[in-house]
């Protein structure tokens, strides 16, 4: 095999990849342009603080797509799951205090048998995935549709439909913590996990190499099966835990909230550079990725509404995820023409 | 003079600032077979390339058939009947044999709506053409590597070629198959005054069927010449610039101690049979047999990748239970893949992260996290060790050449500290220089108590560097050689025996 042209060029490595600085400048750029454009609106305290609680709710669950999408998969029922966790969170502290926080067990005891059940729901569900995709081998895209159909329909099943209303986990989705609202913490906390469990552990590395070639992971005696039961349970545990999240925010559980972040966790994980045939994708574009949606989704909600005072406002939104998906794709396409 | 049917002067060529040609001169005569050899990255593709139009050339003349072309696009080429046959043969592996030959014209025509009968006879005319059958209704992708060759130079005949270049045509090719294809463009050269240039890196193979000879290096031609002119010393002095003498491999096994790997009445899937034989450590054992005689599912098997139906399997005097590869790996066995590419290396990956790939469990530090300094420890003890050419071991594998990606997987390997090395075409792809690179460093580890076994088709490769051969036929070993007492004609005649 003949390589002789056309010769590479000289490579000079720089300390960050060219695809994360741009998207840093792209995100500033946003950040700033509507700083500009809604003068006292975007750039106060309570919008930042609004902002810091909203992200979480799907910026979570982003890390669950990325991790599957790094392995050359997919978790398409991270949604499912979350709602399945935060249903069974729900009935756990219902059934345990009573609707109105007055039942036989103490709140303080309740609340963390609560999250355990969702981390717990999570788990199993990402079990299940992982023994679909990794031991029968049915592949990710098809089996976690299936299993997210399966998730929700359990979620009607056990809340026969309506909501389960309950305010003991308000003071999570509301409160803060030195003036940083809680949900923004736990997401940094996830942020940590993630890079340290991606950059720093043999299964990370796994994850990259088998995500790179599956083939060339078998012959090289990685244990493909165990990884990606890991990755998939690792999805549904992060899952579980944006199912806390929905519930304390929110103050209460159903089976179809957040219906639309699938395609919204999908496109920030191309948006972040998570390469989606595998192998590919860094925390810190992920975070970049979450961080501009939220401003642009914010930012063009308040000029809208500051345009047309009516409800063209969420159309617009998904308008704009959509474009700045494609947007950022057209822009690879060209700069990868060039290098060659 | 009056023969030339393509003349290029003075050709150069630079991408980005680095020359890939400079000056180079090459002449193709009407109906002659010219071999084009050079290492890796001697500029043969660029060369190539400009031939058939794909790259432009920066200066230089171009004269094809008495006409100067200034500018010359593929279109321009096939036209004039140059014909590339690439590696991968740019065929359709989802069509059929019929639409591959005939839908180029089909398209060409600018039909709207495809004639099935016209496609069918077309496919037949042309296969009638060069004499060769192979049934026109099935898909491309279930037909061997060989007829897929003979279907592209269908292809190439039917679109009135006159000059027929073949990127690396034997790659894949067992010696059957090489002289059947030989034997199709001999009858294209004398009927219809067909030139041909082949890209070869084998050697033998290059002494054998060619008339003339060009040698590039470093972007520059070094000889051009006929046949004669050149023996195989002569030729690898061209290509690299001095002269290389392997020697063989010299060992005498220590009766008194046991055998490292010894392999008893061995039976697996899908055709191996009463398989014996023993490695003892710093031997270098050869495996070969043609295509299809389970030398390659006899490393598989070894390695744990074939299921075991029955037989021993001995690891020093320890029987071993492989029922994954994970088990050959637990027991000290390390295997070089056939496929490189697609089963050695992580290709987009940094070179670091494929050398560590096996060994990253025991690089890590507190928490049992991985220590970045006991892996760049080991990335660049091994990089140096095997001097594997890179400015940086971040960079990914697929910017190095065919050898140094092969010493990524070997340096894989070795960083975990096998016994047993499984080689299965070791230098597949690779050139001449890095060859023997890489087989002294075979012989370097052999020499440290490793025992080797090495698959290959290349005999020339095996009685340089191992010590007894053993010979394969229908997925037994049907004998075993000493490779003092033997030599290549020895060989490649019992291999064909039957």
């Amino acid at each position: 095999m003949d390589q002789t042209a056309p010769p590479k060029r000289m490579s000079l490595r720089l300390p960050f990849d060219f695809y994360t600085l741009r998207l840093f400048i792209i995100t500033l750029a946003i950040f700033i342009a509507f700083s500009v454009l809604l003068p006292g609106k975007f750039l106060t305290v309570l919008n930042m603080k609004s902002m810091a609680v909203q992200l979480p709710e799907f910026g979570i669950l982003a890390f669950a797509i990325m991790i599957t999408m790094l392995t050359g998969g997919i978790d398409l029922s991270i949604v499912g799951t979350a709602n399945l966790s935060a249903i069974v969170a729900a009935m756990i502290l219902t059934g345990l205090t009573g609707a109105d926080g007055t039942g036989g067990v103490p709140l303080a005891a309740a609340i963390p048998l609560s999250m355990l059940g969702a981390l717990l729901v999570g788990s199993i569900c990402g079990l299940f995935n992982g023994f679909l995709v990794s031991r029968i081998g049915i592949t990710p895209i098809l089996a976690t549709l299936g299993t997210g159909a399966i998730y929700t329909g359990l979620s009607f099943v056990l809340t026969g439909g309506p909501a389960i209303t309950t305010t003991q986990l308000a003071f999570i989705g509301n409160g803060s913590l030195l003036g940083v609202p809680i949900p923004i913490i736990i997401f940094f906390v996830v942020v940590i996990i993630s890079v340290v469990i991606l950059n720093r552990t043999v299964f990370g590395f796994n994850v990259y190499m088998l995500g790179t070639n599956p083939k060339a992971a078998l012959f090289s005696g990685i244990n493909s099966d165990r990884v990606l039961l890991g990755t998939y349970w690792l999805a549904g545990v992060i899952a579980g835990l944006a199912g806390i999240i929905f519930l304390a925010r929110t103050n209460s559980a159903k089976p179809d909230f957040g219906s639309s972040f699938i395609l919204l966790t999908v496109l920030i994980a191309i948006l972040g550079g998570v390469s989606y045939t595998g192998g590919f994708g860094t925390v810190v574009g992920l975070v970049l990725a979450v961080l501009s949606i939220q401003f642009l989704s914010t930012g063009l909600n308040m000029l809208m509404l500051e345009l047309f005072p009516s409800s063209a406002a969420i159309f617009f939104r998904q308008f704009a995820w959509g474009g700045l998906l494609l947007g950022v794709m057209v822009l690879n396409y060209y700069t990868e023409k060039r290098k060659r | 003079m009056t023969n030339a049917f393509l003349r290029l002067t003075g050709i150069s060529k630079s991408f980005a600032g680095v020359q890939a040609l400079r000056d180079v001169d090459l002449t193709i005569e009407r109906g002659r077979v010219h071999c084009l050899v050079g290492e890796n990255g001697s500029g043969k593709s660029t060369l190539i390339k400009i031939i058939a139009g794909v790259y432009q050339r920066d200066t230089g003349e171009y004269v094809i058939d008495g006409k100067n072309l200034a500018r010359l696009q593929p279109i321009d080429a096939i036209r004039e009947g140059v014909q590339v046959i690439y590696q991968d043969f740019s065929l359709f592996p989802n069509l059929t044999v019929a639409e591959n030959i005939a839908l180029n014209e089909e398209v060409a025509e600018g039909r709207r709506w495809v004639n099935w009968q016209q496609v069918r006879n077309v496919a037949a005319d042309a296969l009638a053409q060069i004499e060769v059958n192979i049934p026109l209704d099935v898909t491309v992708g279930e037909v061997s590597v060989a007829n897929k060759q003979l279907i592209a130079v269908a292809k190439a005949m039917r679109q009135n070629a006159r000059l027929i270049i073949m990127d690396e045509p034997t790659t894949a090719l067992t010696e059957r198959e090489i002289r059947a294809l030989f034997s199709v463009l001999r009858k294209l050269q004398e009927r219809d005054g067909v030139a041909f240039l082949f890209v070869s890196h084998k050697l033998d193979e290059v002494l054998s069927i060619s008339e003339k000879i060009i040698v590039i290096r470093n972007g520059k031609t070094v000889s051009e010449g006929e046949r004669d002119e050149y023996d195989r010393a002569r030729l690898v002095y061209d290509m690299t610039g001095h002269s290389i003498t392997e020697k063989s491999y010299d060992f005498e096994p220590d009766l008194s101690q046991p055998p490292l790997l010894k392999v008893e009445n061995l039976n697996a899937e899908p055709m191996l049979n009463d398989i014996n034989f023993e490695l003892r450590a710093g031997e270098i054992v050869g495996v070969t047999g043609l295509l299809g005689s389970g030398r390659t599912e006899l490393a598989l098997a070894l390695y744990g990748m074939q299921p075991i139906k029955s037989g021993r399997i001995t690891i020093d005097q320890k029987p071993v239970d492989l029922r994954s590869n994970r088990d050959a790996i637990a027991h000290g066995i390390g295997y070089v893949p056939e496929d490189r590419l697609s089963e050695g290396l992580f290709l987009e990956q940094s070179i670091a992260k494929n050398v560590v790939v096996r060994t990253i469990e025991s690089l890590r530090g507190s928490l049992g996290l991985t220590d970045p300094a006991k892996i760049s420890g080991q990335v660049s003890q091994w990089v140096d060790a095997l001097r594997i050419k890179t400015a940086d071991p971040a960079l990914p594998v697929n910017t190095l050449s065919g050898g140094n990606q092969q010493r990524v997987v070997l340096a894989k390997w070795l960083a975990s500290n096998p016994k047993v090395m499984i080689l299965n075409g070791p230098t597949v792809g690779v050139d001449v220089g890095s060859k023997e690179e890489l087989h002294n460093l075979m012989k370097k580890l052999a020499g440290e108590g490793m025992g080797l076994l090495v698959i290959s088709d290349d005999i020339p490769e095996l009685l340089g560097t191992c010590n007894r051969i053993l010979l394969m036929r229908n997925g037994t070993i049907v004998e075993e050689i000493n490779t003092k007492e033997t030599n290549e004609n020895k060989i490649s005649s019992k291999l064909i025996e039957d």
